[in-house]
C-alpha cells in the first residue's frame, strides 16, 4: 500500500502527462503482479461497490471523531470530498502505531471485499481498525478506495500509455483487453501484459472510435466527396456482440447491459456468429425515433416489464461493422465497412441501418444540419469514406456537427458548492423563470463560465444568500444567465412540467433584468412546437 | 450587557471603542487608528493618526507612505485614550503583529488581529491576554484545517526544490509577500544554505526583515539578473499576484508551488492548477482557536472574518456567549485569488 499512496502522490503532484505516465509506469514495473492488477483496475476508474456506505462511513468518522453532526457535516461541505473530510478529521486523533504495511492486493482482498454483506457491526469494526493502523500518509488513498471514488485524473489512455510504458505491447491490443468485466489479480495483470493475445475473451468488445465536435469552418476538411454524412441520432452508444452463440451489448462507458433490452437482444441473436455491431440505441416506434424521454425511462430499467416494452419498443441503430466472420475489420476502410453492413442487415426489419445523407457541397451540408432537428436528430456525422475504426477520440477522420443549441435566458435562484476541484466554490446553480409572480425552477447547470466569472460569482453568492437549507443557498434574484439546451420535453416530476436536456451557461447577461428573461409560457410554446 | 456599555461597537469605519474614541484597523478615515499588523486590509492609508507596535513601523512606511503619522508602541506599553488604557501584546502572526488589549474600569477586552500560535522564528510568540471578551479572527474555523510544523513544511519544500534542480527545472514558490515569505525563508535555514530569488515585490520586505534581526537564506532580487541567467534549479518565491503574468514567462518549464492554509485542501490547489501545495499559515488552526479562546478565559467571543458562523455555534454549544461582529477584513494573507472574504 506504501508504494501505491506514493504512485498517488507523484500523480497528484504533476499536472505533466508524461509525468504521470512515467509514475504509472515505474510502479507497475516494481510491484508484484497481483497488486498492479488491481491498480490497474482502481486508475481505469473501476470502483469496489457496495463496501460501506456513505452513510454510516459519516457516522463512523463522527464517533471516531467525536465531532458534532452539524460541525462534520459543515466541514464536509466546506472540502467537498468525502474521502478528504474523512482523512483529515482522523489526523485528529494521536494514536501511536500506525505502522501497518499491507501490500495493496492484500488489503482488498482479504480486508476490504470481506465487507461486502458483512453485518454493520463487522464493516465498522474493520474500518475502524484500518483507521487506526494504517499510516496517515496512506489514509487519504485508503479512505477513496472505500468510498468508491477513487479519481486521480488518469484517463484511460493515459494508462494505456503507461501499462505500453511497463511492458511494450502495443496500444491498441492493452485497450482491448482493457475493455469489459475482468477480475483484477495476479492472472489478470500477466494476461494484460503477455505477448501472445491468448483465447479471445467472447464477450469482449472493441474499444470505442468517438468522433471530435467540428471544427467552426466545415471548408477545412477539404473535398467533400471524401466524406459521407450521417444523421447524429441521439440515443444510446452501443456496441452489440454476437460471439460463441450468445450476445452482448455494451454501452459507451464499457457497461454490460445484459437483460436491459432483450428486444435488441433478440436481434442480435439472429445475426451469424462472428459479429460486433457499432451503433446506437434509440426508443423507435414505425418510421421514427421517440423523444429521448423514453429511451431514458428504458436507460434505468434493468429487466423491464411488458408495459415499458410496449410504451418504449428500442431498436438499434447500426452504422459500422467491426467484426464480421470472426475477422476484425476495423482496418479496412468505412466504405467497406459500411457496405458488408448494408448487405448483413439487408431486408431486416429488427436492426436499423444509419443511412448516408448527401450534398455537394458544404453549403448543402450546412443546410441539411438545419434540418437535424425536424428529424429529431442531433445534426450530422461526418466520417472520412476511408477511415479505419480507431482508438478512442482520434481528431481528423470523424466529426460530429451538432446543431446550433436552443437558448433561453433564465434567473439564478440557487446556488451549491461544488466537489473535487470546484470544492468550496458555489459552482453548482439553479435557475428559473417566472410563472406568473412566482419563480419556478427549470434548470441545473454547472458548466460554462470562466473561472474567473465562477469566482465573482462565488463571492456575489456568498454576499447575497438569503436563505440557507443546508448546503444550498437560495440567493437574491438578479442575474439572467442565457441557458444553452438540446430540448425540451414534459416532466411532470418538475414544478415546472417540463425539464431541459443537456442545460449549460452559455452566458451572463448583466444586460438582462429580471423582466427580461423568458417566463414559463415561453417555454411551454417551445414544448408544444414539434422539434 | 448592553450595546452602550460594549468597550468594542462595529461603526461603517470599522471597530470602535466609544469610551476611547478610537478605531482599530479601519477601513474608512477617521482621526485615531490603533493597527494590529502591516496586511493591506488592516492597516490602511488616510488615517489622522495611527498607533502601532514598534517593530511594524517599517512595513507601515512602506504601505502608508514616509511621512505617515505613526507612533511606535512597544508590546505593552501602555497608552491612554481618556479613560481607556490600551496596550499592545504579540500575536504572532507577522513581524510587529499585536493584540490589542483595551481595559476601562474592570473589564478588559481583547482585539486578536490575526493570530497564531504556531512557533514562527520572524516574530515573537503569541501571548495569552486574559480579557472578558475576546474579538477573535476565524479564518480557518473548521476542524480539518490542523497545521503541520512549518519546520517540516520548510522541509518538504526543500525537497520540492532538490527534486526540481534534478529535473533541472525552476521552481516557482508563490506566497505572500508579507510575513509567509519571510517565515519560508527563515525555515529553510533549517535545511540548506542556499540563495533564493526574490519577485520585486518582495525585495523591501525582506530587506526589513533582516534589518529586524530575522536570520534568513540569502536571497538575490529576479531583477537583478541577466537576461540570459538560467533559473533551472533556483527556488524563486514571487507573490500570487505573480501567477500566470508575463513575468513568470522567463522562468522556462518551472513547476509551481503554493505555500498557503488553504493547500490543506486538494480541490483548492487543484482548482488553481499549481502542481504542489504546502500547507502553512499564518491564522490560528481550528485547535489554536479554541485554545486560545480557553485560555485567555473570555465569557463572550466575537469573530470579526472568516468562518464566523462555524466557530460562534460551536462556542455557542460549549456554553459561551458568541456571535458574529462582521467586519470586512478581507483574508489578505492567505487568499490568493478567488477565496472571498467569506
Amino acid at each position: 500500500m506504501r508504494a501505491f499512496a506514493d504512485l498517488f502522490d507523484r500523480l497528484d503532484a504533476t499536472t505533466s502527462t508524461r509525468s504521470k505516465v512515467s509514475a504509472i509506469a515505474d510502479y507497475l514495473a516494481a510491484v508484484p503482479a497481483r497488486d498492479a492488477g488491481w491498480a490497474v483496475f482502481l486508475l481505469s476508474g473501476r470502483r469496489l461497490k457496495r463496501l460501506v456506505g456513505a452513510a454510516e462511513l459519516r457516522q463512523w468518522i463522527r464517533e471516531y471523531t467525536g465531532l458534532a453532526d452539524w460541525l462534520f457535516e459543515s466541514a464536509y461541505a466546506h472540502v467537498g470530498d468525502l474521502a478528504e473530510t474523512t482523512t483529515l478529521l482522523l489526523a485528529r486523533r494521536e494514536v501511536a502505531g500506525r505502522e501497518l504495511e499491507l501490500p495493496l492486493a492484500t488489503l482488498i482482498e482479504a480486508h476490504l471485499l470481506p465487507l461486502r454483506g458483512a453485518d454493520e457491526g463487522t464493516r465498522k469494526h474493520k474500518v475502524m481498525t484500518l483507521w487506526q493502523d494504517l499510516p496517515l500518509e496512506q489514509q487519504f488513498v485508503f479512505n477513496k478506495i472505500i468510498t468508491g471514488a477513487f479519481r486521480v485524473g488518469v484517463s484511460q489512455r493515459l494508462l494505456i500509455r503507461a501499462l505500453h510504458q511497463a511492458c511494450g505491447i502495443d496500444e491498441t491490443v492493452l485497450a482491448h483487453r482493457l475493455m469489459g468485466q475482468w477480475d483484477p489479480g495476479a492472472a489478470f495483470y500477466e494476461r494484460l501484459v503477455a505477448a501472445d493475445d491468448g483465447e479471445a475473451d467472447i464477450a469482449r468488445p472493441y474499444p470505442f472510435f468517438l468522433a471530435s465536435p467540428m471544427p467552426e469552418d466545415a471548408g477545412e476538411l477539404g473535398d467533400p466527396a471524401q466524406w459521407i454524412a450521417e444523421w447524429k441520432w441521439d440515443g444510446i452508444r452501443a456496441q452489440v456482440v454476437r460471439r460463441g452463440g450468445q450476445c452482448f451489448i455494451w454501452s459507451r462507458g464499457e457497461e454490460l447491459m445484459v437483460g436491459r433490452f432483450p428486444e435488441v437482444e433478440a436481434a442480435a441473436g439472429r445475426l451469424p456468429d462472428g459479429t460486433v455491431i457499432d451503433g446506437e440505441l434509440l426508443a423507435w416506434r414505425d418510421d421514427a425515433p421517440l423523444p429521448f424521454a423514453l429511451l431514458q425511462q428504458r436507460i434505468g430499467r434493468k429487466s423491464p416489464g411488458a408495459t415499458t416494452l410496449a410504451k418504449a419498443p428500442v431498436r438499434l441503430m447500426a452504422y459500422d461493422l467491426l467484426e464480421a466472420e470472426g475477422q476484425d475489420l476495423r482496418t479496412l476502410p468505412l466504405v467497406q465497412r459500411r457496405q458488408r453492413l448494408a448487405e448483413l442487415l439487408a431486408g431486416r426489419d429488427d436492426m436499423l441501418l444509419s443511412t448516408t445523407v448527401a450534398a455537394g457541397d458544404w453549403q448543402g451540408y450546412a443546410a441539411l444540419r438545419e434540418q437535424a432537428r425536424g428529424r429529431a436528430t442531433e445534426g450530422l456525422m461526418l466520417k472520412r469514406r476511408d477511415s479505419t475504426y480507431q482508438v478512442g477520440r482520434k481528431r481528423g477522420d470523424w466529426w460530429k456537427w451538432k446543431v446550433t443549441p436552443q437558448t433561453l435566458d433564465a434567473i439564478l435562484i440557487y446556488a451549491r458548492a461544488g466537489h473535487g476541484r470546484r470544492s468550496n466554490l458555489f459552482t453548482d446553480y439553479t435557475f428559473a423563470v417566472y410563472d406568473g409572480d412566482e419563480l419556478v425552477p427549470v434548470a441545473k447547470a454547472y458548466s460554462g463560465l470562466t473561472d474567473a466569472e465562477i469566482a465573482e460569482l462565488d463571492r456575489w453568492i456568498r454576499g447575497h444568500t438569503r436563505e440557507r437549507f443546508g448546503p444550498v443557498r437560495a440567493v437574491e434574484p438578479t442575474w439572467v444567465f442565457e441557458l444553452a439546451f438540446e430540448g425540451i420535453h414534459p416532466s411532470p416530476r418538475h414544478k415546472s412540467g417540463l425539464a431541459l436536456r443537456f442545460p449549460r451557461i452559455s452566458r451572463w447577461r448583466r444586460d438582462l433584468g429580471l423582466a427580461d428573461a423568458d417566463r414559463l409560457e415561453d417555454l411551454q410554446r417551445l414544448l408544444a412546437t414539434p422539434t | 450587557m448592553t450595546a452602550a456599555a460594549d468597550l468594542i461597537i462595529l461603526d461603517d469605519h470599522g471597530l470602535y471603542c466609544p469610551l476611547g474614541d478610537f478605531h482599530v484597523d479601519p477601513w474608512r478615515r477617521v482621526p485615531r487608528a490603533v493597527i494590529t499588523h502591516g496586511h493591506g486590509d488592516h492597516a490602511r492609508p488616510g488615517m489622522g493618526h495611527y498607533w502601532a507596535e514598534q517593530s511594524s513601523l517599517p512595513i507601515l512606511r512602506k504601505r502608508l507612505g514616509r511621512y505617515a503619522p505613526l507612533e511606535g508602541l512597544a508590546y505593552g506599553q501602555q497608552v491612554r485614550f481618556g479613560d481607556v488604557k490600551v496596550s499592545l501584546h504579540p500575536a504572532g502572526h507577522i513581524l510587529g503583529s499585536a493584540q490589542v488589549r483595551v481595559e476601562h474600569g474592570e473589564r478588559v477586552w481583547v482585539i486578536s488581529g490575526d493570530f497564531k500560535r504556531d512557533a514562527d522564528p520572524t516574530c515573537a510568540a503569541f501571548e495569552v491576554v486574559p480579557c472578558d471578551t475576546f474579538i477573535t479572527e476565524a479564518t480557518f474555523a473548521y476542524p480539518v484545517y490542523r497545521w503541520p510544523l512549518a519546520r517540516d513544511v520548510a522541509g518538504e519544500i526543500h525537497a520540492w526544490w532538490q527534486h526540481c534542480a534534478e529535473a533541472g527545472r525552476p521552481a516557482v514558490l508563490f506566497s505572500y509577500a508579507l510575513g509567509k515569505a519571510q517565515r519560508i525563508l527563515a525555515e529553510l535555514t533549517h535545511h540548506t544554505d542556499q540563495a533564493v530569488l526574490l519577485h520585486g515585490a518582495m525585495v523591501d520586505l525582506v530587506r526589513i526583515y533582516r534589518e529586524a534581526g530575522v536570520d534568513m537564506l540569502p536571497t538575490t532580487p529576479v531583477a537583478d539578473l541577466g537576461r540570459k541567467t538560467s533559473f533551472a534549479g533556483r527556488l524563486i518565491l514571487a507573490p500570487p499576484s505573480a501567477a500566470g503574468s508575463k513575468w513568470l514567462r522567463r522562468f522556462k518549464n518551472a513547476e509551481t508551488g503554493f505555500a498557503s492554509g488553504w493547500m490543506q485542501i486538494r480541490g483548492n490547489r487543484r482548482r488553481r492548477g499549481y502542481d504542489r501545495g504546502f500547507v502553512i499559515s499564518d491564522h490560528a488552526d481550528w485547535d489554536s482557536l479554541i485554545r486560545t479562546i480557553e485560555e485567555c478565559g473570555a465569557r463572550q467571543v466575537l469573530a470579526t472574518h472568516g468562518d464566523t458562523e462555524i466557530l460562534v455555534r460551536h462556542l455557542l454549544e460549549r456554553g459561551l456567549e458568541a456571535k458574529p461582529l462582521r467586519a470586512p477584513y478581507g483574508d489578505e494573507e492567505d487568499a490568493g485569488g478567488d477565496q472571498g472574504p467569506d
